[in-house]
């Protein structure tokens, strides 16, 4: 019953990207309502959508006056939230259960990205092709939670392996630091093909393909926002979903759009690293032979990695999944 | 196609086309190869050029790694106290002017047991030398590049480039050198030393390649980022495989990958700034593993052999455009007249005489020919003149002769049978005449009621002269007959009368008979004439047997031997004049007597006509095509009775 509720939504929402000038516009009945967004990342192409449901003016559309706040290496989105200074907050799924098991009581409102595009890449060079030869290498592995599913990975093959603590950049790995490194498939991945390695000269492991798929980004607010203005959150939640799809289907504008923000946040970027983002996010995001956005949060996707970070130990107990997880994507009255 | 054009076309066609492709390939070869030596000479310079550029870069970098270096070696040797190394740090940014700053960071708990970061650092802020600590929550320095790169490897390196973030945005490298503590034989890693290097000083090195209005050179780190460019907005946001990737260029994506993997080249390129074509150079910067490119733009290092290639190429088709004057020209010179020849020839051809030649002064063949075509024309029209003349007099000569021919013929009896009412006699004669009119003669007449004279006769030469010879000598004959009555007496008194009257020294041979149809007795005489045949009505033919006599007209007292015979019923005299016998066949041999003879005995005709007729068939069978040369005259005369 909720999902076929759910499925309806999001043809409108699809036709709506399309046609949303016939839509009704709030903005003319009300005035418009605050909001509060923050990315968790430097501008890039990871949050093109967005970036274009801003800049389209679709935010305003759904009667939204949304303020973007941009991430960075020194902003933590879950304390934005937990201080009220932001409204929604866009954070991975292992952050955000967490976050919740330690008391933050945020809320999945619309989980976009499905698929993990987290993975190891490898040198063919150092004489890596599969999983075995990852033995008695180096491999580099994110500090903090990112790091669970390369720890599960190794385990789960019971690597024997020297784990080297990995932040921004790859090039201990370009400079053969280490043989194994830690990469987002729409972001490090490509910063290595632009650094001179072919992708026949790589080996690659999605942790996704290794039944450790942890979807990512999704959109949180806050237990209360949620329970009080329901219309609100999913307002912004279909609006930022439709500008997804717009980002989709105008790819060069998008772009030029997300060189804009990178300008202006004076973060070095390149427009043929933004292309493959958002390609790329269109692959984790795009569901239904790529023409919908599901924005639901699966049961099993949940727990699989509630489950990983508790053996982990990063959390204590598992949040129940009713409590983290409420769809926001359809229409909810205030009333 | 091409046979039928003309001199001047063809002279155009073959003398440019080959002109032309013997220009062309000097040219090509001439394009090509200086081409290839300013190519050669350009690589060489860039080379050198490049190299250059890289040497004052190493030289820069090199003295600065000494400085970190240095400092590592004295912590390995000795423990400093944490003041000492403030105050080394300081002193050595302060002594190092292109040194942006310098920092000593510990390992965890390295330096002192309780303090998770340790690092000492000094930098330039202003004019100001500031120190402080690093480290923190927000600064893992373990996990950062210019620490964990050199820490993982065990030696020294230069960090890829990057923003100093409030440094001014300026682009800093960081130079870092680990250092240990040795325990015995245990080498533990403790640390990492750096220095900070702006890199601007390298934007301007770089920068200052000037290589025409348009080269330049670029420097990209290990990782292929662009470090410096003339065009700012790659700086630090592209590597050189972005920009391959987004010009869909799979070329320069190798020749980045050359660049970091420490390779030198010389390959052609297009200018990122302005897309014109380019030559680039690359060369490795040994220290830090980047590669400097330096462009050198085609088109302005080229443009000397450019302009002269385009001289060369002028001169080409002015050559040209005044070789296709100056053959036109001679082709003309050679073209006009013979095309006023080839129409003079036609006109010739037609039978008019009275044409124009082209004015030739030139000496040469064709001036020759015009003055031959002149000499010829004038000739022909002279030759035609006399011809005109001398045909006009032929024709008139032609007529009269065909007149006296035709008198000549009308002469001689020409009505058979000639006595129809007389059944003793056939009686029939031929005179087949020459082309030209001959002398040959033949008459019968009655003397008395049962006496036939009859003559057969040949005048010495031809034309008019013998025709009224034969004329004179016809009627004298016949006259003298009706007087005299005996052959020998007619032929004595015409020899009297004609030698008289001869001046000219013309004769006529005469065989005359008078026949008695009622006897068959036959008198005849003989002057100098061929022996007629006498046909046996037996079957046997044979030469009537003559005296010998001169001819008429030779001797004035000349006499005639008279001569009888008896022809039996059936007996045929067969009478002929030489014409017959001196007939010639294609071998220039003569019919003669004897085949005369032979052919009249081989006849088994029975009338006097068809004897006759048959001797003629006979001989134009011999002579065939050889024209008839003499009178031909035949008579027979049978006794039937």
């Amino acid at each position: 019953m909720h999902k076929t509720f759910v499925k309806i939504f999001l043809i409108i929402a699809i036709l709506a990207c399309f046609f949303y000038t016939i839509l009704p516009t709030y903005a003319s009945e009300n005035k418009l309502k605050k909001a509060s967004f923050i990315s968790q990342w430097v501008p890039q192409a990871q949050f093109a959508g967005y970036y274009l449901a801003y800049e389209k003016g679709i935010y305003k559309k759904y009667g939204l006056d949304v303020d973007i706040i941009n991430g960075g290496p020194h902003v933590s989105p879950c304390d934005s939230l937990e201080e009220k200074r932001v409204d929604f907050i866009n954070i991975g799924l292992n952050t955000a259960i967490v976050a919740r098991a330690n008391g933050l009581s945020l809320v999945d409102i619309g989980q976009l990205v499905q698929r993990s595009a987290l993975m190891l890449v490898a040198k063919k060079s150092s004489g890596i092709e599969k999983i075995e030869d990852i033995n008695n290498k180096k491999v580099g592995v994110w500090t903090g939670i990112s790091q669970i599913q390369a720890l599960s990975f190794i385990k789960k093959y019971n690597l024997d392996v020297e784990v080297v603590p990995q932040t921004y950049s790859v090039n201990l790995f370009l400079r053969d630091g280490v043989d194994v490194v830690s990469a987002m498939w729409y972001n490090e991945y490509h910063t290595i093909l632009n650094s001179g390695y072919d992708a026949d000269e790589l080996t690659t492991f999605f942790f996704a393909d290794h039944d450790l798929n942890f979807p990512e980004d999704g959109i949180y607010a806050l237990e209360e926002t949620v329970k009080s203005k329901p219309r609100f959150c999913s307002d912004f939640v279909r609006a930022s979903i439709e500008g997804w799809i717009y980002a989709f289907t105008h790819p060069e504008e998008a772009l030029d759009i997300v060189l804009k923000y990178t300008k202006e946040a004076n973060i070095p970027a390149n427009r043929m690293h933004q292309k493959w983002m958002l390609e790329r996010m269109q692959d984790l995001m795009l569901i239904n032979n790529g023409i919908e956005i599901s924005g639901i949060l699966q049961e099993d996707d949940y727990y699989r990695v509630a489950d990983e970070l508790k053996n982990a130990g990063m959390i204590d107990t598992i949040p129940s999944f009713n409590a983290f997880y409420k769809y926001c994507g359809a229409y909810y009255d205030e009333k | 196609m091409m046979k039928n054009r003309g001199i001047t076309f063809k002279l155009i066609f073959f003398i440019l086309t080959s002109c032309t492709l013997i220009f062309l390939l000097t040219f090509g070869y001439n394009y090509l190869f200086s081409r290839r030596i300013i190519i050669k000479g350009i690589e060489e310079n860039a080379r050198n050029m490049t190299q250059l550029t890289v040497n004052k870069i190493e030289a820069t970098l090199r003295p600065i790694e000494k400085v970190p270096q240095s400092l590592a070696f004295l912590l390995e040797q000795s423990l400093c106290k944490k003041e000492d190394l403030l105050r080394v740090l300081r002193s050595l940014v302060e002594n190092s002017p292109e040194i942006y700053g310098a920092a000593i960071a510990f390992e965890p708990y390295a330096f002192e047991k309780d303090a998770l970061y340790f690092a000492p650092y000094c930098y330039r802020e202003k004019d100001m030398i500031k120190s402080a600590y690093l480290g923190g929550d927000a600064y893992q320095y373990f996990y950062l590049d210019w620490y964990q790169i050199p820490k993982e490897l065990g030696h020294s390196v230069w960090s890829e480039p990057y923003y100093d973030e409030g440094g001014g945005n300026i682009i800093m490298s960081t130079y870092s050198v680990p250092f240990y503590k040795y325990d015995g034989e245990k080498k533990v890693f403790k640390g990492i030393v750096t220095a900070d290097v702006s890199l601007s000083w390298l934007q301007d090195i770089v920068s200052s390649i000037k290589i025409g209005d348009t080269g330049y050179g670029f420097l990209i780190s290990s990782n292929g980022r662009v470090v410096t460019h003339p065009h700012q907005d790659l700086i630090m946001h592209e590597t050189i495989f972005s920009i391959a990737e987004a010009r869909e260029d799979i070329s320069l994506r190798q020749v980045g990958k050359d660049m970091i993997n420490g390779k030198s080249g010389f390959i052609p390129f297009n200018s990122l700034v302005t897309g014109s074509s380019c030559w680039m150079a690359y060369e490795p910067i040994p220290s830090t593993a980047w590669s400097l490119g330096v462009l050198f733009p085609k088109d302005e290092l080229m443009a000397g052999i450019t302009r002269l290639n385009w001289v060369v190429l002028f001169l080409g088709i002015f050559g040209f455009l005044f070789l296709l004057v100056v053959i036109v020209l001679i082709a003309g010179t050679i073209a006009r007249p013979l095309r006023g020849l080839y129409k003079a020839t036609k006109d010739i051809g037609t039978g008019n005489l009275d044409f124009d030649l082209p004015v030739i002064k030139s000496g040469d063949e064709v001036g020759k020919l015009t003055d031959s075509f002149m000499y010829m024309k004038e000739s022909l029209k002279r030759y035609i003149k006399d011809l005109k003349v001398t045909t006009a007099a032929k024709e008139r000569i032609e007529s009269e002769l065909k007149i006296a021919h035709d008198i000549q013929m009308n002469i001689v009896p020409k009505i058979f049978p000639p006595f129809p009412e007389r059944k003793e006699i056939d009686l029939y004669a031929l005179l087949e005449p020459a082309k030209e009119v001959g002398g040959d003669l033949y008459d019968f007449f009655f003397i008395s009621e049962d006496r036939l004279c009859f003559v057969i006769g040949d005048v010495s030469g031809k034309g008019v002269p013998a025709a009224l010879f034969m004329a004179v000598a016809k009627t004298m004959i016949k006259a003298v007959a009706h007087e005299l009555g005996n052959p020998d007496e007619i032929l004595e008194r015409v020899n009297k009368e004609i030698y008289q009257g001869n001046d000219s020294c013309m004769f006529v041979t005469v065989f005359c008979g008078i026949l008695d149809l009622k006897t068959g007795k036959l008198c005849y005489a003989n002057a100098g004439h061929n022996p007629p045949l006498i046909i046996k009505n037996a079957g046997s033919v044979d030469f009537l047997n003559i005296a010998s006599n001169p001819a008429i007209g030779i001797i004035e007292e000349a006499a005639f031997t008279g001569q009888e015979l008896v022809l039996l019923p059936g007996d045929a005299i067969y009478m002929y004049t030489d014409g017959a016998t001196e007939a010639f066949s294609k071998q220039r041999e003569l019919f003669s007597e004897d085949r005369l003879k032979d052919d009249v005995s081989a006849c088994k005709e029975t009338s006097a006509q068809r004897i006759v007729e048959n001797t003629i068939e006979k001989i134009k069978d011999f002579a065939k095509d050889v024209p008839q040369s003499d009178d031909i005259t035949i008579m027979v005369l049978k006794y039937l009775k």
